[in-house]
Protein backbone atom coordinates (compact mmCIF):
# COMPACT_ATOMS: atom_id res chain seq x y z
CA UNK A 1 0.00 0.00 0.00
CA UNK A 2 1.32 3.51 -0.72
CA UNK A 3 2.35 5.26 1.95
CA UNK A 4 0.14 8.91 2.19
CA UNK A 5 0.76 12.00 4.35
CA UNK A 6 -1.23 10.69 7.28
CA UNK A 7 2.28 8.23 7.41
CA UNK A 8 4.67 11.27 7.25
CA UNK A 9 5.08 10.76 2.96
CA UNK A 10 4.43 13.75 1.19
CA UNK A 11 1.72 12.17 -0.89
CA UNK A 12 -1.60 12.17 -1.47
CA UNK A 13 -3.64 8.46 -2.31
CA UNK A 14 -6.68 7.52 -3.00
CA UNK A 15 -8.40 3.80 -3.83
CA UNK A 16 -9.68 2.66 -7.23
CA UNK A 17 -12.29 0.14 -7.46
CA UNK A 18 -10.51 -2.60 -10.84
CA UNK A 19 -14.24 -4.14 -11.15
CA UNK A 20 -16.76 -1.23 -11.13
CA UNK A 21 -13.80 2.10 -11.33
CA UNK A 22 -15.07 3.61 -8.20
CA UNK A 23 -12.43 5.92 -6.78
CA UNK A 24 -12.78 7.54 -3.07
CA UNK A 25 -10.01 8.49 -0.81
CA UNK A 26 -11.44 7.15 2.89
CA UNK A 27 -9.11 4.18 2.28
CA UNK A 28 -11.14 0.24 2.70
CA UNK A 29 -10.06 -2.83 1.37
CA UNK A 30 -12.80 -3.27 -0.49
CA UNK A 31 -15.23 -0.86 -3.08
CA UNK A 32 -18.59 0.38 -1.04
CA UNK A 33 -20.16 0.71 -4.04
CA UNK A 34 -19.90 -2.62 -5.62
CA UNK A 35 -17.99 -4.97 -2.83
CA UNK A 36 -14.85 -6.02 -5.18
CA UNK A 37 -11.95 -6.64 -3.03
CA UNK A 38 -9.69 -5.92 -6.10
CA UNK A 39 -8.35 -2.60 -5.00
CA UNK A 40 -5.64 -0.24 -5.73
CA UNK A 41 -4.49 2.33 -3.99
CA UNK A 42 -2.75 5.05 -6.17
CA UNK A 43 -0.71 8.04 -5.62
CA UNK A 44 -3.06 11.36 -6.81
CA UNK A 45 -1.41 13.76 -9.39
CA UNK A 46 -2.55 16.72 -6.25
CA UNK A 47 -4.17 18.49 -8.66
CA UNK A 48 -7.91 19.40 -7.94
CA UNK A 49 -11.04 21.89 -7.22
CA UNK A 50 -11.92 23.94 -4.65
CA UNK A 51 -15.63 22.33 -3.03
CA UNK A 52 -15.36 24.81 -0.10
CA UNK A 53 -13.16 26.09 2.40
CA UNK A 54 -13.09 27.65 5.42
CA UNK A 55 -11.06 29.82 7.70
CA UNK A 56 -11.15 28.17 11.23
CA UNK A 57 -10.07 31.02 13.78
CA UNK A 58 -11.21 28.79 16.65
CA UNK A 59 -8.70 25.60 16.97
CA UNK A 60 -9.69 22.54 19.02
CA UNK A 61 -6.73 22.54 21.30
CA UNK A 62 -4.13 25.71 22.81
CA UNK A 63 -1.12 23.44 20.60
CA UNK A 64 -3.14 24.48 17.49
CA UNK A 65 -4.88 27.73 18.36
CA UNK A 66 -0.72 28.73 17.63
CA UNK A 67 -1.66 27.86 14.28
CA UNK A 68 -4.80 29.93 13.54
CA UNK A 69 -5.95 31.50 11.65
CA UNK A 70 -5.77 28.03 9.29
CA UNK A 71 -7.86 27.21 5.92
CA UNK A 72 -9.22 24.06 5.92
CA UNK A 73 -10.69 22.91 2.43
CA UNK A 74 -12.45 20.34 0.49
CA UNK A 75 -10.87 19.55 -2.94
CA UNK A 76 -12.35 17.73 -5.54
CA UNK A 77 -9.13 15.76 -6.82
CA UNK A 78 -8.52 15.44 -10.29
CA UNK A 79 -8.82 11.45 -10.00
CA UNK A 80 -12.96 12.34 -8.60
CA UNK A 81 -12.66 12.06 -5.39
CA UNK A 82 -12.89 14.68 -2.64
CA UNK A 83 -9.98 15.19 0.62
CA UNK A 84 -9.78 17.47 3.48
CA UNK A 85 -6.62 19.32 3.49
CA UNK A 86 -5.17 22.70 4.28
CA UNK A 87 -5.01 25.85 1.79
CA UNK A 88 -3.81 29.21 1.24
CA UNK A 89 -5.83 31.91 2.91
CA UNK A 90 -8.06 33.23 0.63
CA UNK A 91 -8.95 30.28 -2.01
CA UNK A 92 -12.04 30.92 -3.38
CA UNK A 93 -15.01 27.96 -4.16
CA UNK A 94 -13.97 26.69 -7.90
CA UNK A 95 -10.21 27.73 -7.37
CA UNK A 96 -7.61 25.35 -9.11
CA UNK A 97 -5.51 24.39 -6.73
CA UNK A 98 -1.97 21.89 -6.53
CA UNK A 99 -1.13 20.19 -2.90
CA UNK A 100 2.19 20.81 -0.95
CA UNK A 101 2.91 19.80 2.48
CA UNK A 102 3.91 21.47 5.49
CA UNK A 103 4.21 20.51 9.43
CA UNK A 104 0.70 21.15 11.49
CA UNK A 105 0.85 20.15 15.25
CA UNK A 106 3.84 18.52 14.33
CA UNK A 107 2.36 15.91 11.36
CA UNK A 108 2.64 15.93 8.13
CA UNK A 109 -0.31 17.88 6.52
CA UNK A 110 -1.33 18.75 2.80
CA UNK A 111 -1.89 22.59 1.86
CA UNK A 112 -2.96 23.09 -1.53
CA UNK A 113 -2.38 26.51 -3.07
CA UNK A 114 -3.64 28.13 -6.54
CA UNK A 115 -1.86 26.78 -9.51
CA UNK B 1 -52.92 -4.86 15.82
CA UNK B 2 -50.80 -2.29 16.00
CA UNK B 3 -51.05 0.46 18.58
CA UNK B 4 -51.00 4.09 18.16
CA UNK B 5 -48.23 6.08 20.44
CA UNK B 6 -48.72 8.95 22.21
CA UNK B 7 -46.53 11.79 24.03
CA UNK B 8 -48.09 11.35 27.46
CA UNK B 9 -45.94 13.64 29.30
CA UNK B 10 -42.79 16.10 29.01
CA UNK B 11 -40.07 17.11 30.83
CA UNK B 12 -37.38 19.82 30.57
CA UNK B 13 -35.01 21.25 32.34
CA UNK B 14 -33.52 25.12 32.09
CA UNK B 15 -30.59 25.25 29.68
CA UNK B 16 -27.40 26.86 30.89
CA UNK B 17 -25.34 26.38 33.98
CA UNK B 18 -26.20 23.68 36.37
CA UNK B 19 -22.85 23.93 38.76
CA UNK B 20 -22.14 20.68 40.72
CA UNK B 21 -24.95 19.10 38.61
CA UNK B 22 -24.11 15.29 36.98
CA UNK B 23 -25.53 14.01 33.97
CA UNK B 24 -27.23 11.53 36.16
CA UNK B 25 -28.59 14.85 38.05
CA UNK B 26 -30.14 15.73 35.44
CA UNK B 27 -31.11 12.57 33.46
CA UNK B 28 -32.79 11.86 36.75
CA UNK B 29 -34.45 15.42 37.32
CA UNK B 30 -36.10 15.45 33.43
CA UNK B 31 -37.08 12.11 34.04
CA UNK B 32 -39.08 12.98 37.18
CA UNK B 33 -40.76 15.76 35.76
CA UNK B 34 -42.07 13.93 32.73
CA UNK B 35 -43.33 10.73 34.91
CA UNK B 36 -45.13 13.83 37.03
CA UNK B 37 -46.09 15.47 33.95
CA UNK B 38 -47.65 12.09 32.63
CA UNK B 39 -49.60 11.43 36.04
CA UNK B 40 -47.01 7.95 35.87
CA UNK B 41 -44.77 6.61 39.09
CA UNK B 42 -41.48 4.99 38.36
CA UNK B 43 -43.69 0.94 38.88
CA UNK B 44 -45.93 2.10 35.83
CA UNK B 45 -42.46 2.56 33.33
CA UNK B 46 -41.67 -0.78 31.35
CA UNK B 47 -39.86 0.43 28.99
CA UNK B 48 -36.64 3.31 28.75
CA UNK B 49 -34.46 4.29 26.19
CA UNK B 50 -31.29 6.66 26.86
CA UNK B 51 -28.93 8.09 24.56
CA UNK B 52 -24.99 9.39 25.57
CA UNK B 53 -23.36 11.86 27.34
CA UNK B 54 -19.83 12.88 26.71
CA UNK B 55 -19.57 13.89 30.31
CA UNK B 56 -20.23 10.20 31.66
CA UNK B 57 -19.36 7.67 28.80
CA UNK B 58 -20.35 4.51 29.93
CA UNK B 59 -20.80 1.41 27.79
CA UNK B 60 -24.03 0.97 29.89
CA UNK B 61 -26.21 4.29 30.28
CA UNK B 62 -29.38 3.02 30.89
CA UNK B 63 -28.73 0.59 33.09
CA UNK B 64 -26.38 2.98 35.17
CA UNK B 65 -29.67 5.59 34.84
CA UNK B 66 -32.00 2.87 35.77
CA UNK B 67 -30.29 1.49 38.81
CA UNK B 68 -29.76 5.83 39.84
CA UNK B 69 -33.26 6.00 39.22
CA UNK B 70 -35.41 3.46 40.72
CA UNK B 71 -36.30 1.88 37.73
CA UNK B 72 -36.74 -1.84 36.99
CA UNK B 73 -37.95 -2.07 32.65
CA UNK B 74 -38.70 -5.44 31.04
CA UNK B 75 -37.21 -3.10 27.65
CA UNK B 76 -33.71 -0.77 27.96
CA UNK B 77 -30.84 0.26 25.90
CA UNK B 78 -29.09 3.56 25.14
CA UNK B 79 -28.06 4.66 21.31
CA UNK B 80 -26.17 7.26 19.42
CA UNK B 81 -26.79 9.01 16.86
CA UNK B 82 -25.46 12.56 17.72
CA UNK B 83 -27.90 15.64 17.34
CA UNK B 84 -30.30 13.21 16.48
CA UNK B 85 -30.55 10.88 18.88
CA UNK B 86 -33.23 11.96 21.16
CA UNK B 87 -35.52 12.00 18.00
CA UNK B 88 -34.40 8.63 17.35
CA UNK B 89 -35.08 7.42 20.99
CA UNK B 90 -38.35 8.74 20.34
CA UNK B 91 -39.14 7.11 17.10
CA UNK B 92 -37.99 3.70 18.48
CA UNK B 93 -40.36 4.12 21.67
CA UNK B 94 -42.89 4.87 19.35
CA UNK B 95 -42.03 1.83 17.33
CA UNK B 96 -41.75 -0.34 20.70
CA UNK B 97 -45.50 0.86 22.04
CA UNK B 98 -46.99 0.54 18.57
CA UNK B 99 -45.06 -2.98 18.73
CA UNK B 100 -46.44 -4.07 21.65
CA UNK B 101 -42.80 -4.34 23.43
CA UNK B 102 -43.70 -1.80 26.48
CA UNK B 103 -46.79 0.30 27.80
CA UNK B 104 -44.97 3.65 28.82
CA UNK B 105 -41.36 4.29 27.59
CA UNK B 106 -39.18 6.71 29.22
CA UNK B 107 -37.34 8.34 27.02
CA UNK B 108 -34.39 10.67 28.62
CA UNK B 109 -31.20 12.86 28.33
CA UNK B 110 -29.50 15.09 30.47
CA UNK B 111 -25.69 16.35 30.51
CA UNK B 112 -23.43 18.60 32.12
CA UNK B 113 -21.99 19.41 29.00
CA UNK B 114 -20.66 22.97 30.07
CA UNK B 115 -19.78 22.37 33.53
CA UNK B 116 -18.97 18.88 33.46
CA UNK B 117 -15.82 19.38 31.45
CA UNK B 118 -13.42 22.26 29.65
CA UNK B 119 -14.41 24.42 26.83
CA UNK B 120 -11.57 22.59 24.86
CA UNK B 121 -11.99 19.14 25.75
CA UNK B 122 -15.84 19.54 24.87
CA UNK B 123 -14.48 21.37 21.04
CA UNK B 124 -12.12 18.13 20.88
CA UNK B 125 -14.58 15.68 22.27
CA UNK B 126 -17.31 16.71 19.59
CA UNK B 127 -14.95 17.24 16.91
CA UNK B 128 -14.10 13.14 16.43
CA UNK B 129 -17.31 12.70 14.32
CA UNK B 130 -14.89 13.25 11.72
CA UNK B 131 -12.28 11.09 10.89
CA UNK B 132 -9.58 10.03 12.75
CA UNK B 133 -6.83 10.31 10.22
CA UNK B 134 -8.18 12.14 7.21
CA UNK B 135 -10.15 15.13 8.97
CA UNK B 136 -9.51 15.63 13.11
CA UNK B 137 -5.72 15.98 12.60
CA UNK B 138 -6.28 19.22 10.18
CA UNK B 139 -7.45 20.80 13.10
CA UNK B 140 -10.96 20.14 12.36
CA UNK B 141 -13.97 21.12 14.69
CA UNK B 142 -17.82 20.73 14.54
CA UNK B 143 -17.96 24.56 13.67
CA UNK B 144 -15.45 24.33 10.50
CA UNK B 145 -16.97 21.03 9.55
CA UNK B 146 -20.51 22.54 9.53
CA UNK B 147 -18.58 25.83 8.15
CA UNK B 148 -17.37 23.66 4.67
CA UNK B 149 -21.00 22.86 3.99
CA UNK B 150 -22.13 26.16 4.82
CA UNK B 151 -19.62 27.78 2.50
CA UNK B 152 -20.60 25.63 -0.33
CA UNK B 153 -24.30 26.04 0.80
CA UNK B 154 -23.85 29.92 -0.13
CA UNK B 155 -22.00 29.74 -3.07
CA UNK B 156 -24.37 27.59 -4.59
CA UNK B 157 -27.04 29.26 -3.59
CA UNK B 158 -26.50 32.79 -3.65
CA UNK B 159 -26.73 32.99 0.41
CA UNK B 160 -25.03 35.92 2.64
CA UNK B 161 -24.01 35.74 5.94
CA UNK B 162 -26.46 38.19 6.56
CA UNK B 163 -29.10 35.88 5.60
CA UNK B 164 -28.03 33.04 7.89
CA UNK B 165 -27.66 36.12 10.74
CA UNK B 166 -31.64 36.00 10.45
CA UNK B 167 -31.83 32.94 12.13
CA UNK B 168 -29.93 33.69 15.27
CA UNK B 169 -31.58 36.62 15.52
CA UNK B 170 -35.03 35.05 15.48
CA UNK B 171 -34.21 32.07 17.95
CA UNK B 172 -33.15 34.63 20.74
CA UNK B 173 -36.17 36.54 20.35
CA UNK B 174 -38.01 33.14 20.41
CA UNK B 175 -35.85 32.34 23.54
CA UNK B 176 -36.78 35.68 24.88
CA UNK B 177 -40.36 34.31 26.05
CA UNK B 178 -39.11 30.96 27.53
CA UNK B 179 -37.68 31.30 31.27
CA UNK B 180 -35.57 28.48 30.73
CA UNK B 181 -33.50 29.63 27.71
CA UNK B 182 -29.83 29.60 28.15
CA UNK B 183 -29.50 32.98 25.80
CA UNK B 184 -32.36 35.44 26.52
CA UNK B 185 -30.69 38.69 26.28
CA UNK B 186 -31.88 39.92 22.26
CA UNK B 187 -28.91 40.49 19.71
CA UNK B 188 -30.09 42.42 16.51
CA UNK B 189 -28.36 41.15 13.37
CA UNK B 190 -25.80 43.63 13.34
CA UNK B 191 -24.32 41.88 16.58
CA UNK B 192 -24.31 38.04 14.77
CA UNK B 193 -22.65 39.93 11.83
CA UNK B 194 -19.98 41.48 14.38
CA UNK B 195 -19.56 38.87 16.80
CA UNK B 196 -16.34 36.83 16.84
CA UNK B 197 -14.82 34.64 13.74
CA UNK B 198 -14.97 30.79 14.69
CA UNK B 199 -15.10 28.96 11.43
CA UNK B 200 -16.22 31.61 8.57
CA UNK B 201 -18.69 31.93 7.75
CA UNK B 202 -19.57 31.09 10.93
CA UNK B 203 -19.19 33.59 13.55
CA UNK B 204 -20.06 32.86 17.67
CA UNK B 205 -23.99 34.15 17.01
CA UNK B 206 -23.81 31.60 14.11
CA UNK B 207 -23.14 29.08 16.83
CA UNK B 208 -25.09 27.33 19.47
CA UNK B 209 -23.79 27.58 23.20
CA UNK B 210 -22.62 24.26 25.09
CA UNK B 211 -24.81 24.20 27.96
CA UNK B 212 -26.18 21.90 30.83
CA UNK B 213 -29.75 20.84 30.45
CA UNK B 214 -31.62 17.67 30.47
CA UNK B 215 -35.19 16.76 28.41
CA UNK B 216 -37.23 13.69 28.65
CA UNK B 217 -40.89 12.42 27.29
CA UNK B 218 -43.00 9.55 28.07
CA UNK B 219 -44.29 7.64 24.86
CA UNK B 220 -47.19 5.59 26.05
CA UNK B 221 -50.45 3.39 24.84
CA UNK B 222 -52.35 5.88 26.15
CA UNK B 223 -52.33 9.40 26.25
CA UNK B 224 -52.01 12.43 28.53
CA UNK B 225 -54.68 15.12 29.57
CA UNK B 226 -54.22 16.75 25.59
CA UNK B 227 -54.10 13.82 23.03
CA UNK B 228 -50.82 14.01 20.90
CA UNK B 229 -50.07 11.36 19.00
CA UNK B 230 -46.65 10.51 17.24
CA UNK B 231 -48.23 9.64 13.22
CA UNK B 232 -45.02 8.80 11.70
CA UNK B 233 -41.29 8.88 11.56
CA UNK B 234 -38.28 8.42 9.25
CA UNK B 235 -35.06 8.09 8.60
CA UNK B 236 -31.89 8.84 6.66
CA UNK B 237 -28.21 8.07 6.81
CA UNK B 238 -25.96 8.61 3.48
CA UNK B 239 -22.88 9.69 4.88
CA UNK B 240 -20.60 10.21 8.16
CA UNK B 241 -17.85 12.35 7.32
CA UNK B 242 -18.02 15.84 5.33
CA UNK B 243 -15.16 14.33 3.09
CA UNK B 244 -17.70 11.23 1.88
CA UNK B 245 -20.47 13.91 1.03
CA UNK B 246 -21.61 13.15 -2.64
CA UNK B 247 -24.31 16.08 -2.96
CA UNK B 248 -24.42 19.42 -0.79
CA UNK B 249 -28.08 19.50 -2.21
CA UNK B 250 -28.68 16.03 -1.08
CA UNK B 251 -28.02 15.71 2.54
CA UNK B 252 -30.21 13.02 3.98
CA UNK B 253 -32.70 15.90 5.20
CA UNK B 254 -35.19 15.37 2.52
CA UNK B 255 -35.48 11.95 2.12
CA UNK B 256 -35.72 11.63 5.82
CA UNK B 257 -38.58 14.28 6.01
CA UNK B 258 -40.87 12.36 2.88
CA UNK B 259 -40.15 9.18 5.16
CA UNK B 260 -42.13 10.74 8.34
CA UNK B 261 -44.50 12.42 5.76
CA UNK B 262 -45.23 9.19 4.22
CA UNK B 263 -45.68 7.29 7.30
CA UNK B 264 -47.92 9.84 8.54
CA UNK B 265 -50.01 9.95 5.91
CA UNK B 266 -49.42 13.57 5.38
CA UNK B 267 -47.73 16.13 3.27
CA UNK B 268 -45.24 18.98 3.93
CA UNK B 269 -48.18 21.13 3.39
CA UNK B 270 -49.91 20.21 5.96
CA UNK B 271 -47.49 20.97 8.92
CA UNK B 272 -48.92 23.72 11.07
CA UNK B 273 -45.75 24.39 13.08
CA UNK B 274 -42.11 23.41 13.23
CA UNK B 275 -38.68 22.44 15.43
CA UNK B 276 -35.92 21.67 13.26
CA UNK B 277 -32.43 21.33 14.21
CA UNK B 278 -29.90 24.77 14.59
CA UNK B 279 -26.80 23.70 15.99
CA UNK B 280 -25.61 26.42 13.49
CA UNK B 281 -27.79 29.11 11.65
CA UNK B 282 -26.50 27.70 8.38
CA UNK B 283 -27.81 24.62 9.49
CA UNK B 284 -31.36 25.42 10.19
CA UNK B 285 -31.58 27.30 6.42
CA UNK B 286 -29.93 24.35 4.74
CA UNK B 287 -32.40 21.57 6.92
CA UNK B 288 -35.28 24.18 6.03
CA UNK B 289 -34.52 24.22 2.02
CA UNK B 290 -34.02 20.29 1.73
CA UNK B 291 -37.18 19.96 3.47
CA UNK B 292 -38.75 22.00 1.05
CA UNK B 293 -39.95 24.29 3.68
CA UNK B 294 -38.40 27.24 1.76
CA UNK B 295 -37.18 27.45 -1.57
CA UNK B 296 -33.61 27.09 -2.38
CA UNK B 297 -31.93 30.29 -1.51
CA UNK B 298 -34.66 31.42 -0.04
CA UNK B 299 -34.61 30.87 4.00
CA UNK B 300 -32.98 33.81 5.24
CA UNK B 301 -35.21 36.04 3.11
CA UNK B 302 -38.08 34.05 4.62
CA UNK B 303 -37.25 34.29 8.06
CA UNK B 304 -36.33 38.17 7.87
CA UNK B 305 -40.31 38.80 6.27
CA UNK B 306 -41.32 36.81 8.90
CA UNK B 307 -42.34 33.31 7.60
CA UNK B 308 -41.08 31.67 10.88
CA UNK B 309 -42.15 33.79 14.04
CA UNK B 310 -45.06 32.95 16.37
CA UNK B 311 -47.93 34.23 14.04
CA UNK B 312 -46.32 33.73 10.95
CA UNK B 313 -46.87 31.16 8.12
CA UNK B 314 -44.89 28.00 9.73
CA UNK B 315 -44.04 29.14 13.29
CA UNK B 316 -40.27 27.43 14.04
CA UNK B 317 -38.62 26.37 17.44
CA UNK B 318 -40.74 28.53 19.86
CA UNK B 319 -38.23 27.93 22.85
CA UNK B 320 -34.98 29.13 21.29
CA UNK B 321 -33.61 26.33 19.42
CA UNK B 322 -30.57 25.00 20.37
CA UNK B 323 -29.21 28.68 19.12
CA UNK B 324 -30.60 30.52 22.50
CA UNK B 325 -32.37 27.38 24.43
CA UNK B 326 -29.26 25.84 24.17
CA UNK B 327 -27.60 22.30 23.73
CA UNK B 328 -26.65 20.00 25.99
CA UNK B 329 -26.22 17.19 23.93
CA UNK B 330 -28.92 14.65 23.39
CA UNK B 331 -31.29 16.80 25.36
CA UNK B 332 -30.92 19.71 22.81
CA UNK B 333 -32.83 18.40 20.29
CA UNK B 334 -35.08 16.85 22.93
CA UNK B 335 -36.08 20.68 23.40
CA UNK B 336 -37.62 20.84 20.42
CA UNK B 337 -39.39 17.48 20.89
CA UNK B 338 -40.49 19.25 24.08
CA UNK B 339 -41.47 22.38 22.69
CA UNK B 340 -43.48 20.69 19.80
CA UNK B 341 -45.57 18.72 22.59
CA UNK B 342 -46.06 21.88 24.50
CA UNK B 343 -47.28 23.49 21.42
CA UNK B 344 -49.53 20.22 20.50
CA UNK B 345 -51.33 19.91 24.03
CA UNK B 346 -51.85 24.09 23.68
CA UNK B 347 -49.68 24.57 27.03
CA UNK B 348 -47.07 26.60 25.73
CA UNK B 349 -48.59 30.00 27.48
CA UNK B 350 -47.08 33.06 25.86
CA UNK B 351 -45.35 31.06 23.25
CA UNK B 352 -48.40 29.38 22.13
CA UNK B 353 -48.89 29.29 18.38
CA UNK B 354 -52.75 29.48 16.69
CA UNK B 355 -52.47 25.85 14.71
CA UNK B 356 -51.00 23.30 17.11
CA UNK B 357 -52.85 20.62 14.82
CA UNK B 358 -49.82 18.97 13.05
CA UNK B 359 -45.95 18.99 13.82
CA UNK B 360 -42.85 18.37 12.16
CA UNK B 361 -40.06 17.82 13.99
CA UNK B 362 -36.12 17.24 12.09
CA UNK B 363 -32.76 16.38 13.97
CA UNK B 364 -29.38 16.04 12.26
CA UNK B 365 -26.17 14.10 14.02
CA UNK B 366 -22.63 14.55 12.44
CA UNK B 367 -22.26 16.62 10.15
CA UNK B 368 -25.65 16.40 8.43
CA UNK B 369 -24.97 12.70 8.77
CA UNK B 370 -27.99 10.83 9.98
CA UNK B 371 -31.54 12.58 9.81
CA UNK B 372 -34.49 11.69 12.24
CA UNK B 373 -38.01 13.51 11.30
CA UNK B 374 -40.94 13.27 13.57
CA UNK B 375 -44.62 14.20 12.71
CA UNK B 376 -46.84 14.77 15.82
CA UNK B 377 -50.51 15.22 15.88
CA UNK B 378 -52.95 17.23 18.50
CA UNK B 379 -56.36 15.10 18.54
CA UNK B 380 -59.49 16.47 19.21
Amino acid sequence: MIADWTQGAQRLAYDACAACGAHWSLPRPFCPQCGSDKIERREASGLGTVASATEVTRAPSKELQAYAPYTLLLVDLDEGCRVMAHGEKGLAIGARVKAGFRDFGGAMTPVFGAV
Amino acid sequence: MSRTPYLRGAGLLRFGRHEGKSTLDLMSEAAQAALDDAGLKRGDVDGVVCGYSTTLPHLMLSSVFCEHFGLAPSYAHSLQLGGATGLAMTALAAQLVAGGAAKNVLVVAGENRATGQSRDASVQTLAQVGHPLYEVPLGATIPAYYALVAARYMHDHGISEADLAEFAVLMRAHAATHPGAHLREPIALADVMASKPIASPLKLLDCCPVSDGGAAVVVSCKPGAQTVRIRGAGQAHQHQHVSAIRNFDDLGAAASAARAFSAAGVTRGDIRHAAIYDSFTATLAILLEEIGFAQRGEAGAMARAGHFARFGALPLNLHGGLLSYGHCGVGGAMAHLVETFLQCAQRAGPRQVADPSLAFVHADGGVMSAHVSLVMERVR
